[in-house]
């Protein structure tokens, strides 16, 4: 496997800049002869959809929603980072730069995070342009705040909406390509299988979701954008559709997957109320501006009434452990905590599995209506979901899945092993190293799709010239038939069990021995278990309906098909990653206070999973990662 | 698109007949205000409403007609686009809900077409019975003042509401009308945009007060006549 | 909870549909409604009949994907608050549930709860977008704007386009949506040049998809779960009836 990165030469401040000068162009009026498939409608999917139907090029898109402004990235509450330095408070792109390496526990790739640093700027103008009405000052200039991981206010929002807000600015300006005929898009498709001719990705095989058609389509480049795979802990704060399935069959077509042990769990996630749950909902990290994080410091006070418990006898572990980020300890390491407090047995709500978050004193402080006019949205819904008035009692959270930095291994130019697959967003490897900081999801799925894939595909396309294959060609016939047999042979098993509860019980397992805290017995356990799992799934799953029609449990039970094989890898990673980095933490690997440790000097490197058939054993690569310019230290928050 | 004249374009929208109905609306309220001042003058006895009457008689014909043309033009859209408005929204929910609420709209707009459509025919019959004298002949009923000669409109309501089913269906057709001016009013201006969530309460509660009057403006008439408070007069 | 529901149930597009009772015994008053749908789908998998067709996705509230009509009223009896954001707690043990799609001619039923809302993004294509290539724009602070402007941009760019409103609408209108679209991208600066061409075409394609027309019933906004205001429908009848005489002004001239 060639994990050339392709990163440029030159001082980190000009990699870019001489990357795009020196890479090759398409001349406009050559690019209508050349044809684009994109996976996925989110941020990344629709600006770079929308961007390339711009520029010319024949684009097509694909969304599993049934319209392509439903994408997850809605679903970002708190904001987006740029290094735009309105508030004078000394923020730079370096030191956004500089920030998102070691929020990333010095486990990211320094040329494309600087990238991804010095394009945050870029994204709040055009998004401001497109009409996202972010927030503003009284004076009329752009507002801010600040978040989790970092010193300065850099964090642009839209109340408690900035995902929806952004997408929909960036499906507005699809829409308009759409209305161009520039970007033809198909809603209810989803991915089943990449096309490869000639070790090149030159298409993709869908099925529409409404009249069950298995769909063979070409093009000159395929990319995905195809979000996070969460979704394989059964309860997380994912959308209930989001799915590995295409980024896990580009790895089956020999796309490397990169990280798949880096998840994050995000600290701040309404605690689950019961079995019957099917999602976890988050609340906006920005909460933690305000809220102060504690649990009782007696065990016997926790199913007493939080306002009875006087302050002596409340335990604020953030602030007594991290005094100088105090509540806005980055995410792995709130959610890390909460764990640990609540292991010893001094969580609170159902189960013992929560933790406070208290606005008493911002409310006191700064008035109700002052609280309410930044966050009411979030104690509404908060009190939708648990019946509580967090105004007046405080809230409860407890951490839940929420992104995954891993995915499909890219260069700096977004291409996957594959060549002519590009990857882009949460589907891709690149930017967050082994966490992520809050408000930088957006700021990396609309730089890749507005800013770096246009650059790049262009030089990719440049190279290989148009040449799109017939979609009734070998390769297509072939990929069909494997996609219709899988469907076929999910349909003939008429087992006992749903695969709800497949999905569930695999959640589980993932939850319970690859979750939060991980260790070499319980991932070689998790292994075997989802192993015989799988097998117990070919033989008696039971999927009702038809092939021909809309069919919500086949489609289901494709995506579980892929998580089943998927969470496997995932905790073969995590097994294999043999120190306690960010979002990923080995109980055996921590230091005598509990904090992760890392080990440098063997695991310095991105590990690259390569596929070799059903019944072997992945092959992992290395890509070696390289620190020119911040070296790395012990991540500390104190 | 750009084929078809801006005119067509704007009559044919759904905004263009939400324009037609608030400003005929606009113009037959105004009437209807106009008409209720003008009939409770009958409170102040025979000689000030008739000749109140006999002012609007004697304007120039071409004002007359123009005025009447006017107002019937305005009835005609006004009923016209009605017509069309509930056709489109039939269409536009072929299948209906099994099990269908109501959260907020009022009563009076979920009946606008068939108050509306009593209000037309208690009209035809009004014209009939009042102006055209087709129902009734009232031709004969004269009434004189300081010499000069014009008809008695004063007698003429008088006996024409000494019918019980002619008051009955006056009082309960003003009833409809009001309750259609209650959310007609109100929605006038939203349909216009000359509303917000500051206004829009003082307008509906405007709005229904103005129906209020108004029925009880007119409906006093024939209340007041049937219970013998409006007394024909003697000689006739 | 025990409760008894009827559900609309419709093989395909062309399938006439009914109501289907189910009993569902067992719910806790904290799964939320969608939840109790998954439950009653699960037994229904177990004894090997066709799970009910339901859209959902993101189960908090804000991508617009879940679209029922419950007990008469789109997304439920509680205020603000999406299908999926609804919990049992809002309803009594022993209650008779009534769940249909969302009805309305462009919405064609593709299958039991499932609609297609495709007429929204038909409109949206229509000119809800401010052209602006990528890369061209001026910094973001560029023009400063107003806080009341922002803010009123911001209510109105609220809308999840879930099509409550529509399904709400006595008439199904579609008024709510595109004047909130169109509100938004208006009321600010970066809109302003494409104003009167926005409106006009957006207001000539929701009238063609075949939505009925508004006559100011106010259940759009009642059922909201965003809380959308009527103000937007007034302020766009107010811009278009401009744009258009704007527009007559120049044929004649």
């Amino acid at each position: 496997m060639n994990l050339n990165a392709k990163i440029p030469e030159g001082p980190i401040e000009n990699k870019w800049e001489n990357h795009k000068f020196r890479i090759k162009l398409v001349n406009p009026s050559n690019r209508r002869k050349y044809n684009v498939i994109i996976v996925g409608s989110g941020l990344a999917g629709a600006s770079a959809a929308a961007t390339l139907g711009e520029l010319g090029y024949n684009v097509k898109c694909f969304c599993y929603q049934d319209s392509p402004r439903r994408a997850h990235s809605i679903a970002a509450q708190g904001g987006i980072n740029a290094a735009k330095n309105y508030q004078n408070d000394g923020d730079s792109v370096h030191r956004l730069f500089y920030d998102t390496i070691k929020g990333g526990d010095f486990r990211s790739r320094e040329a494309n995070v600087h990238r991804l640093a010095e394009l945050s700027v870029n994204i709040i103008d055009q998004c401001v342009a497109q009409g996202v009405p972010f927030a503003r000052e009284y004076g009329g200039l752009l507002a801010n705040r600040s978040f989790g991981g970092a010193q300065v206010s850099r964090t642009f929002y839209a109340r408690g909406q900035t995902g929806q807000q952004l997408l929909l600015g960036a499906y507005s300006a699809l829409s308009k390509q759409i209305s161009t005929g520039q970007v033809q898009m198909y809603t209810r498709h989803e991915m089943l299988d990449l096309v490869l001719v000639d070790d090149h990705a030159k298409g993709i095989i869908t099925r529409n979701l409404i009249s069950g058609e298995i769909d063979a389509w070409s093009a000159d480049a395929v990319i995905l954008a195809t979000g996070g795979y969460s979704n394989v802990f059964f309860l997380s704060t994912n959308a209930t559709g989001c799915n590995v399935t295409a980024s896990y069959r580009a790895y089956k077509k020999g796309a490397g997957f990169a990280n798949p042990c880096y998840t994050q769990i995000h600290p701040t996630c309404i605690p689950q109320s019961g079995g019957h749950q099917s999602k976890l909902t988050l609340m906006s990290e920005s909460l933690r501006n305000d809220g102060r994080v504690w649990v009782p410091l007696n065990k016997n006070d926790c199913q007493s009434d939080p306002r009875s418990i006087s302050d002596e006898n409340r335990d604020y572990y953030l602030e007594r452990k991290y005094p100088s980020f105090g509540n806005l300890a980055p995410r792995d390491i709130s959610s890390r905590s909460a764990k640990e407090v609540c292991d010893e047995g001094r969580g609170v709500g159902p189960g013992n599995r929560g933790v406070y978050l208290d606005f008493a004193d911002a409310i006191s402080r700064h008035g109700e209506n002052t609280i309410a006019e930044k966050y009411g949205n979030l104690f509404d819904m908060y009190e939708r979901i648990t019946g509580e008035n967090a105004y007046k009692r405080p809230m409860r959270i407890y951490p839940a899945p929420h992104y995954t930095m891993g995915g499909l291994w890219v260069d700096y130019n977004l291409m996957s092993t594959i060549p002519g697959c590009f990857v882009m967003g949460e589907a891709n490897f690149s930017d967050h190293g082994a966490n992520r900081l809050g408000a930088s999801a957006l700021m990396q799925g609309l730089a890749d799709g507005y800013f770096v894939l246009p650059y790049t595909l262009a030089n990719y396309l440049a190279e290989v010239g148009a040449n799109k294959p017939d979609p009734e060609g070998e390769q297509f016939k072939t990929a069909k038939k494997s996609v219709n047999d899988q469907t076929k042979k999910l349909l003939s098993i008429n087992g006992n069990r749903t695969v709800r509860s497949f999905h569930i019980e695999l959640g589980q397992i993932m939850w319970n021995k690859c979750g939060m805290a991980r260790n070499e017995k319980g991932l070689t356990e998790a292994i075997s278990q989802i192993s015989s799992l799988r097998e117990q799934f070919w033989s008696d799953v039971k999927v009702t309906g038809k092939d021909s029609d809309l069919n919500q449990e086949l489609e289901r039970a494709g995506r579980v098909v892929d998580f089943l094989e998927f969470g496997e890898l995932l905790c073969r990673d995590a097994l294999n990653r043999k120190e306690s980095c960010g979002g990923h933490f080995r109980e055996e690997y921590q230091s005598h206070e509990g904090e992760a440790e890392r080990d440098d000097e063997n695991f310095s490197h991105a590990s690259v999973w390569e596929y070799k058939g059903e019944k072997e054993t992945p092959i992992k690569h290395k890509e070696e990662l390289e620190f020119n310019v911040v070296k790395p230290s012990v991540r500390s928050y104190k | 698109m750009e084929q078809i004249s801006p005119f067509k374009r704007l009559i044919a929208s759904s905004l263009g007949k939400k324009y037609l109905m608030a400003l005929t609306g606009f113009v037959l309220v105004g009437f209807v205000i106009a008409h209720m001042l003008g009939n409770i003058q009958i409170f102040l006895g025979p000689e000030a409403i008739n000749t109140y009457a006999s002012k609007l008689q004697n304007l120039p014909i071409a004002i007359k007609w123009g005025f009447r043309l006017f107002l019937l033009t305005a009835v005609a859209i006004h009923v016209w686009t009605a017509v069309l408005l509930t056709i489109e929204n039939k269409q536009a929910r072929p299948n209906n809900y099994a099990d269908e609420k109501t959260v907020q709209a009022s009563y009076a707009s979920r009946t606008m077409p068939i108050t509306g459509l009593i209000v037309l025919c208690f009209i035809i019959f009004h014209i009939l019975h009042y102006t055209a004298q087709v129902i009734f002949d009232y031709k004969d009923l004269h009434y004189d003042l300081n010499g000069e000669h014009m008809h008695d409109v004063y007698s003429m309501m008088v006996l024409g509401f000494s019918h019980w089913w002619v008051s009955i269906f006056y009082i309960i057709a003003m009833g409809l009308l009001c309750m259609h001016l209650s959310h007609g009013i109100s929605s006038m201006f939203q349909s216009m945009g000359w509303s917000n969530e500051k206004w829009r309460g003082v307008l509906k509660i405007t709005a229904i007060l103005i129906g209020a009057v108004l029925f009880i403006g007119f409906s006093s008439i024939p209340v007041a006549i049937m219970m013998g408070m409006i007394k024909p007069i003697i000689g006739h | 909870m025990r409760l008894k529901l009827k559900v609309w149930r419709q093989k395909d597009q062309l399938d006439s549909g009914r109501l289907v009772d189910y009993q569902m015994d067992n719910i806790s008053e904290d799964s939320s409604f969608l939840e109790m749908l998954d439950l009653l789908n699960e037994s229904l998998v177990e004894k090997g009949d066709e799970p009910i067709a339901f859209d959902h996705d993101c189960r908090e509230g804000i991508c617009g994907m879940c679209s029922l009509t419950i007990n008469g009223i789109p997304h439920g009896p509680e205020k603000l608050t999406t299908a999926c954001q609804l919990h049992m707690r809002s309803f009594k043990n022993g209650e008779t549930i009534t769940i249909e799609p969302f009805r309305s001619k462009p919405f064609k039923i593709t299958k039991d709860l499932i609609v297609d809302r495709s007429a929204f993004d038909k409109i949206i294509e229509a000119g809800g977008f401010i052209s602006v290539r990528t890369g061209s724009a001026p910094d973001g602070n560029a023009i400063p704007i107003s806080k009341s402007d922002s803010d009123y941009a911001m209510d109105a760019a609220a809308c999840i386009g879930c099509a409550a409103c529509v399904a709400a609408c006595k008439n199904s209108s579609a008024m709510l949506f595109t004047s909130a679209k169109i509100s938004q991208l208006n009321s600010l600066p970066q809109g302003k040049p494409e104003k009167d061409r926005r409106l006009l075409s957006m207001v000539s394609e929701m009238d063609r998809s075949g939505f009925g027309n508004c006559t100011n019933y106010g259940e759009c906004h009642a059922v909201c779960p965003k809380g959308i205001s009527v103000d937007f429908i007034a302020n766009l009848n107010r811009d278009y009836a401009k744009a258009s005489v704007k527009n007559l002004l120049k044929t004649i001239g």
